[in-house]
């Protein structure tokens, strides 16, 4: 069936919500990497099983589902049950028999397999209750855990590619540009430029083909929103790049997936049949006169790829390297044409705000940074996953009211924020509120929106090491600054971990870094010191500590000395 | 083990599943890694033919990608992730253990051919750090012990 007008696509949804029984229930099991890693794949085989064994015989309808990520890992493999939304927790295959026995047939709930607070230690029965998710407003995570990734009926049922049909129907390309740039939009992939004027900037550009391409080389470790979004909503980010290339004028568009995410792969490709054949993607959009078709592009592994103009090499059939952005990549990209590059994140907002208008948009965050952003929690919290708040809340609700605090009672050192290229904020700093400025105020990032907490058994000289070894790694080899002045802060820092550090390698380390910062080619190297500079710049009596020989985290094993107490 | 060697037709039947376009190397090289685990000199001279690029280009992508190899790759390949809630969790005393159990250091294959041992710096679970895929299984909150049982499952 292809739909041949805006008028289809709402009767088309208006009778995918009809056919929905009011009385029937749903089993969603997260079926998203970490849940899978969980096993919750034996969680769903077990719940089919126990559903034929026990057969429903006409007691109550039931469809059994896999969803995207729901965020919350921690507690994977995570069950739904709907229209109730029942959360159960960390459940094995044995459960499955009190599930389907229990809260299916008799509406009743299995006690172990909830949530409990942890400070009151009472049972939460479902999702709105549990604090992981009170404090979110989900908007690039929106359909999440909602609905099953492998179905554009899901998708258009929660309101899909109503956006992209106001966009073709409402608005002119000009007019769509406005919107975004009324809504303040900002790449979320870590330079928080304005989306609307990149796009503004690119139709104006001359050329004879137009590209927009979304960035799903998510490299940055720690970071793994833009995953969560491609397996769990991936009709989210096609429906983004149409709106976005019908407002830049063009007509083909690629996504370009990392290496290491072959779920994500799979759930696009499934998505792009879907949408061509709903006659969404392709020729002639809704019979709109708008042709549009993406092609999926995978990785190779290389960190630097997802540089916009390494990447573009990289669809190129090069190796992915740099080159001196002089001429940017909206007037001169991919093919030497005007081409949009955004993150996953970012396509992901674009169907929304369409759809809602830049008004809604402008009432959540801040002044400067419009909207929310997406966070992976990770490090010693003790609530790890991906949370959605609006910009401007601060470390501390994240950390804390989020994230439930530090595993053990500990106390946060520091936070990492912004992958290789940010930099650590200091427990002093929790009052924070995150939006791009004040990250970067701090000496630190938004980067793709890793929060990497740590606690006083991290070292922070050993984090800069981890880090420089990282970036040591990926450096391309291009220029030189990068290539040889990355090894050699890594020496540097290698040496005080190792106890070998000499008066006057701290200046040398800062004259180092800030060289690097000017001179070197892309922002890979140029950001290359960061986690270094900032570190210096709030733990600078640790990085001391380590010249006389001593690591107060106990980490840097170099600096430890073993020895048998007699007594004992 | 010795790696599959492809025959000519074997790589042109894999080209002619893509376009005539320099922009489909990459996604070519990956394909015919995955099928031999590595990529074998004849295989990439076709590549070159059929995309009409030079060969030189071929090994340039060839060499600067990490998931691709010039040298043959075991059955499995065991990635343990080195990102950095990976690390802060302990992944270094993972990787100890499975260089201890296996023999092999990352980069390295075990004499039989069963395992390849790679560090990636990142797999995106992060949530469930310390990370290692085991062929296409993920799994999570890896310690010493764990890792030490799952690579006796594995093996058996």
């Amino acid at each position: 069936m292809k739909l041949m007008s805006r008028e289809d696509l709402y009767i088309y949804r208006e009778q995918l919500l009809a056919q929905r029984d009011p009385d029937s229930k749903t089993i969603w099991v997260c079926g998203g990497t970490g849940c899978r890693a969980n096993g919750s794949l034996k969680v769903l085989a077990a719940l089919r099983a126990e559903v034929q064994a026990q057969g429903l015989a006409g007691r109550v309808k039931l469809e059994l589902k896999t969803s995207g990520c729901h965020g919350y890992c921690e507690r994977g493999p995570i069950v739904i049950i709907a229209p109730r939304n029942v959360f159960y927790q960390r459940v094995r295959p044995e459960d499955a028999a009190a599930i389907i026995e229990e809260t299916v047939f008799r509406d009743r709930l299995v006690r172990h397999l909830l949530y409990h607070d942890p400070a009151t230690k009472t049972a939460i029965p479902n999702v709105a209750g549990i604090p992981f998710y009170r404090r979110q407003v989900r908007i690039a995570l929106r359909n999440n855990g909602r609905i099953d990734p492998e179905s554009c009926a899901d998708y258009i049922a929660a309101g899909g590619y109503a956006g992209l049909a106001r966009a073709l129907f409402e608005l002119t390309p000009a007019g769509v540009i406005e919107e975004i740039k009324r809504s303040g939009l900002r790449g979320r992939g870590g330079g928080g430029f304005p989306t609307g004027r990149k796009w503004e900037i690119c139709r104006m550009a001359a050329g004879q083909v137009r590209y927009v391409i979304a960035n799903g080389d998510e490299g940055d470790p720690g970071a793994f929103m833009d995953r969560s979004i491609m397996e769990g909503d991936p009709h989210s980010v096609i429906e983004g790049l149409a709106i976005g290339a019908y407002a830049v004028g063009a007509t083909q568009g690629f996504i370009y997936v990392r290496a290491e995410y072959p779920l994500a792969v799979k759930h696009l490709e499934r998505a792009l049949e879907e949408a061509r054949a709903l006659g969404l993607l392709g020729e002639n959009i809704l019979a709109s006169g708008f042709s549009f078709d993406l092609k999926i592009s995978r990785g190779g592994g290389a960190f630097v790829c997802g540089e916009s103009t390494a990447l573009m090499a990289s669809l190129e059939g090069r190796p992915g390297e740099p080159r001196a952005k002089y001429i940017h990549t909206t007037e001169k990209g991919l093919y030497n044409q005007p081409t949009v590059l955004n993150n996953v994140e970012t396509w992901a907002n674009v169907p929304e705000i369409i759809k809602r208008g830049w008004e809604w948009y402008t009432s959540l965050g801040t002044e400067q940074s419009r909207g929310t952003k997406v966070f992976s929690l990770v490090g010693k919290v003790k609530n790890t996953g991906l949370v959605e708040v609006p910009m401007g809340t601060t470390l501390r609700e994240i950390i804390y009211d989020i994230g439930g605090g530090i595993k053990g009672g500990r106390q946060v050192k520091a936070v990492q924020t912004g992958g290789p290229s940010g930099g650590c904020i200091p427990a002093e700093l929790l009052h924070l509120p995150v939006d791009f400025e004040q990250l970067a105020a701090a000496g630190s990032m938004m980067g793709s929106g890793g929060l990497i907490v740590m606690d006083e058994r991290n070292c922070m000289v050993d984090l800069a090491r981890y880090f420089l070894q990282f970036l040591a790694d990926e450096s391309c080899g291009k220029c030189l600054p990068c290539r040889e002045g990355i090894p050699q802060l890594l020496r540097l820092l290698t040496d005080l971990a190792l106890g070998r550090g000499q008066r006057g390698d701290l200046e040398l380390v800062e004259s180092l870094a800030c060289g690097l910062q000017e001179t070197a080619l892309c922002a890979l190297g140029k950001t290359a010191a960061n986690p270094v500079l900032s570190t210096l710049r709030y733990f600078r009596a640790e990085y001391e500590e380590h010249l006389n020989g001593f690591c107060r985290a106990g980490v840097c094993r170099g600096l430890i000395d073993y020895y048998i107490d007699p007594v004992l | 083990m010795l790696p599959k060697e492809p025959g000519e037709k074997e790589v042109q039947e894999l080209c002619a599943g893509h376009p005539q376009h320099p922009g489909e190397l990459l996604a070519l090289l990956l394909e015919i890694q995955e099928i031999y685990h590595y990529l074998p000199p004849t295989a990439m001279k076709e590549v070159a033919r059929y995309l009409a690029v030079p060969e030189s280009q071929v090994y340039a992508v060839a060499t600067f990608y990490k998931a691709l190899t010039l040298k043959p790759q075991g059955k499995k390949i065991i990635r343990i992730c080195q990102g950095t809630a990976c690390h802060l969790r302990g992944s270094s005393e993972v990787l100890e253990t499975i260089k201890e159990v296996l023999g092999i250091a990352p980069g390295e294959t075990t004499t039989d051919g069963c395992f390849t041992l790679e560090t990636v710096n990142c797999l995106g679970a992060c949530a469930l750090a310390p990370v290692v895929m085991i062929g296409d299984e993920t799994h999570g909150q890896m310690t010493p012990e764990r890792i030490r049982k799952l690579l006796q499952e594995v093996s058996t």
